[in-house]
């Protein structure tokens, strides 16, 4: 009877019983991941038909289905499949890995502040494109395509690598690491600032791409180089989630439950990077995604990441292109940046929600 | 060898002077490490040292002896001119703002029990943003601030943003603690609001306005004067009668809402009153010198790593936070001179690197 089960064994048992007691039943997820499924595609078609240049939705489908072959056709089908298409699928692409990014490094920190900024994959993008902007003189996105992805992985290895000195050999521990990733990120920012203070022309440019923008120039060729690094990215996120279920119950717990704690944790931070540097490479930093969405999706699926971090994909994904949609109709014919909208109309939404939390605190 | 185990083992030197100790006087008596004392005269004998160098560092050189000496009253008027008047109170006002600053970061992060809670929680930073940035782009004719409206406008501007954030923010946290997740959400949702409002002027200003936001935004000392000393002065010595009674229970909150309720303490006043303690604070400085960033956020912990304490020491922290902000502007001055740099962006270049080696040094699980 008194069989040590081996090390690695995953608790199968033990977790499917937890977790169905922590987060709702099996069936009510499923009915959740529908319902957001649905509403995603829902999402995707108003991002299609929804714009700031006032062409009736009816006439977009009746030209989309080539029932109008004359200018006006043409120019429908244009605006659809190479502005608004390009441009709802970045936006998904972008939310999604924002948010799962935001879960994962909140699951690893354990900290509800930590956005995947913390590890100072944000502030390196940004260093990358400023002094691609400045000294090299690039001014298109696609241009700072690879720029903001280096200098996202560079600044990611710097902070994990002061995280795990930090920290002794043995393993990584969250509070270091948050520390270190505040470290860098400050120390990455006040570059970029002191070189944005000295040059104007720069900072024109960049304020723009900062504030994560979806419009101007932001078509596929800005998303499929990355694309790949980003789906590989949310693969090892949900192939992550039941050690994220460990490592929420402390480190020793999840120690005792066989896990390696310093192999998981550069696993997490290596998705979060992919994930982080991708969205930022495609449509600049959009905040504020992955800090909050974790927190709302954490009302519909508990804490448990292996419902948590799929929903999160879908639901950063809605909430981005519904902003970017927003920002397109609100001040029309201008348009205001997503990450603008996100801020404006996200956040009193996300405080409403939040105050209503009652008795969910600590 | 068996001896041995019935002794207490001999306790390292870094974690004897870590110990507390007490200091008895008739029937008051009062705790005090010897490794904390040490990092803050460290601490305050450097900042004083860094202020008396910064006073004599510019366009017209003195030396640090002579700067003294002008300061006790012995200078030509040209020297008294250019120290006394001109130089001193960014000096003097660097170091208040660094103290306040830290302060009011290391209370937020006791109150809060979160070692990424700043000020910034509180809505300070993001309110006084907002307003300051709206004066200098919605401001004056033709989009440019001057005069008056940028001297006075956009420090009130910033005052009113921050205080007005802050107390939005402590409005909706009534009631719900402090340390829990929701009060932190709360925070982060209000900032994320007025964040998008400062992008939003950012992107839709002209790029010279913009310019000069960003300048703002980075937290300069640059032409400041005694007036913003006073002033930022009278609310330390304020807020000091409200903190120092309410600072010996810090302690006590920091084992956790339960045990302080428990211990005695009422937890909603205290609070309460020491987060207001920071918000007063952190305003304030914003106000007079900027969002002047990562002090908050930084010298409580380098404090804590330097002394070994399990939680931020105020005192400690207010003598790093002088230190890091005086240091800062003497380096913004002077290492791209004549361009002259806001401390702001250089609080960071010089805290970041200190922090990694405290980090590094110390080579054990930190308790946040």
């Amino acid at each position: 009877m008194a069989v040590i089960p081996p090390r690695r064994t995953p608790p199968t048992v033990d977790t499917a019983a937890p977790v169905s007691v922590l987060s709702s039943s099996w069936r009510t997820q499923v009915r959740w991941l529908g319902a957001t499924v649905i509403a995603l595609g829902l999402v995707g078609v108003l991002g299609l038909l929804v714009g700031s240049r006032g062409i009736p939705p009816l006439d977009l489908l009746a030209s989309l289905f080539g029932a109008d072959d004359g200018t006006a056709g043409i120019e429908a089908r244009a605006i659809l499949f190479d502005l608004r298409l390009p441009r709802t699928i970045v936006g998904m692409a972008a939310g999604a890995a924002l948010a799962v990014a935001g879960a994962l490094m909140q699951g690893h920190t354990r900290n509800p502040l930590a956005d995947p900024g913390l590890l100072g994959v944000g502030a390196g993008a940004a260093l990358a494109v400023v002094l691609a902007i400045s000294m090299l003189g690039l001014t298109t996105p696609s241009g700072y395509l690879w720029f903001a992805f280096a200098g996202a992985g560079i600044a990611a290895v710097i902070v994990t690598a002061f995280g795990l000195l930090g920290a002794g050999r043995r393993d990584s521990s969250p509070a270091t690491l948050v520390l270190a990733g505040a470290a860098v990120t400050a120390f990455l920012s006040a570059i970029t600032g002191i070189i944005l203070l000295l040059d104007t022309a720069t900072l024109d440019l960049y304020r723009f791409w900062s504030v994560g923008s979806l419009a101007g120039g932001r078509d596929l060729a800005v998303l499929l180089p990355v694309l790949p690094f980003l789906l590989v990215g949310l693969i090892i996120a949900f192939a992550h989630a039941s050690t994220l279920d460990a490592l929420a119950l402390g480190d020793d717990m999840a120690r005792a439950m066989g896990r390696r704690l310093a192999p998981a944790r550069l696993t997490g931070l290596l998705a979060v990077t992919l994930l982080v540097g991708s969205a930022v490479a495609a449509s600049g930093s959009i905040g504020f995604v992955g800090l909050i969405v974790p927190h709302l999706v954490r009302r519909i699926t508990g804490p448990g990441h292996r419902w948590l971090l799929p929903q999160c994909a879908i639901i950063g994904a809605i909430l981005v292109v519904v902003a970017d949609v927003i920002g397109r109709v609100i001040v029309s014919p201008s348009e205001l940046p997503v990450g603008v909208v996100l801020g404006v109309v996200g956040a009193p939404v996300f405080l409403i929600l939040v105050m209503r939390m009652r008795g969910a605190s600590s | 060898m068996t001896a041995v185990s019935t002794r207490p083992k001999p306790v390292p030197a870094r974690l004897r002077s870590a110990r507390p100790r007490a200091l008895r006087i008739g029937r008051v008596s009062i705790r005090w490490r010897p490794r904390h004392v040490v990092v803050v005269l460290v601490a305050s004998i450097a900042a004083l040292a860094v202020a008396v160098i910064a006073a004599g560092t510019g366009d017209f050189t003195i030396a640090p002896g002579r700067v003294v000496e002008v300061l006790l009253g012995g200078g030509t008027r040209r020297e008294e001119l250019v120290i006394v008047t001109i130089r001193l109170p960014r000096v003097l006002i660097g170091l208040a703002v660094g103290i306040a600053l830290a302060v009011s970061g290391a209370i937020v992060q006791t109150t809060a029990r979160n070692s990424l809670a700043s000020p910034d929680l509180l809505g300070v930073t993001a309110g006084a943003s907002v307003g300051a940035v709206a004066v200098i782009i919605l401001g004056g004719n033709s989009g440019q601030v001057s005069g008056m409206l940028e001297a006075i406008g956009v420090p009130v501007g910033a005052l009113i943003g921050g205080l007005a954030a802050s107390t939005l923010v402590l409005l909706l946290m009534r009631g719900r603690g402090t340390s829990g997740l929701q009060p932190i959400l709360i925070g982060v949702g209000v900032s994320a609001l007025l964040g998008g409002l400062v992008s939003w002027m950012m992107v839709s200003a002209t790029i010279t306005d913009a310019a000069r936001a960003n300048v703002w935004l980075t937290g300069s000392l640059n032409g400041r004067s005694w007036n913003e000393l006073w002033a930022l002065l009278a609310v330390i010595v304020i807020t000091s009668a409200v903190l120092v009674p309410l600072s010996t229970r810090l302690g006590t909150i920091d084992l956790g809402n339960d045990v302080a309720r428990g211990l005695g303490v009422p937890m909603v006043l205290t609070q309460g009153g020491l987060l207001l303690v920071a918000v007063i604070l952190a305003s304030a400085t914003t106000a007079a010198a900027g969002p002047i960033g990562f002090v908050a956020l930084v010298c409580p912990h380098l404090a804590r790593l330097a002394s070994g304490a399990s939680r931020p020491p105020l005192v400690a922290s207010g003598a790093i936070g002088a230190l890091l902000v005086v240091g800062s502007d003497l380096v913004a001055r002077t290492v791209l001179a004549p361009i002259q740099l806001p401390a702001g962006a250089i609080t960071a270049l010089v805290g970041a690197p200190f922090l990694l080696w405290l980090l590094i040094r110390t080579r054990r699980e930190a308790r946040r």
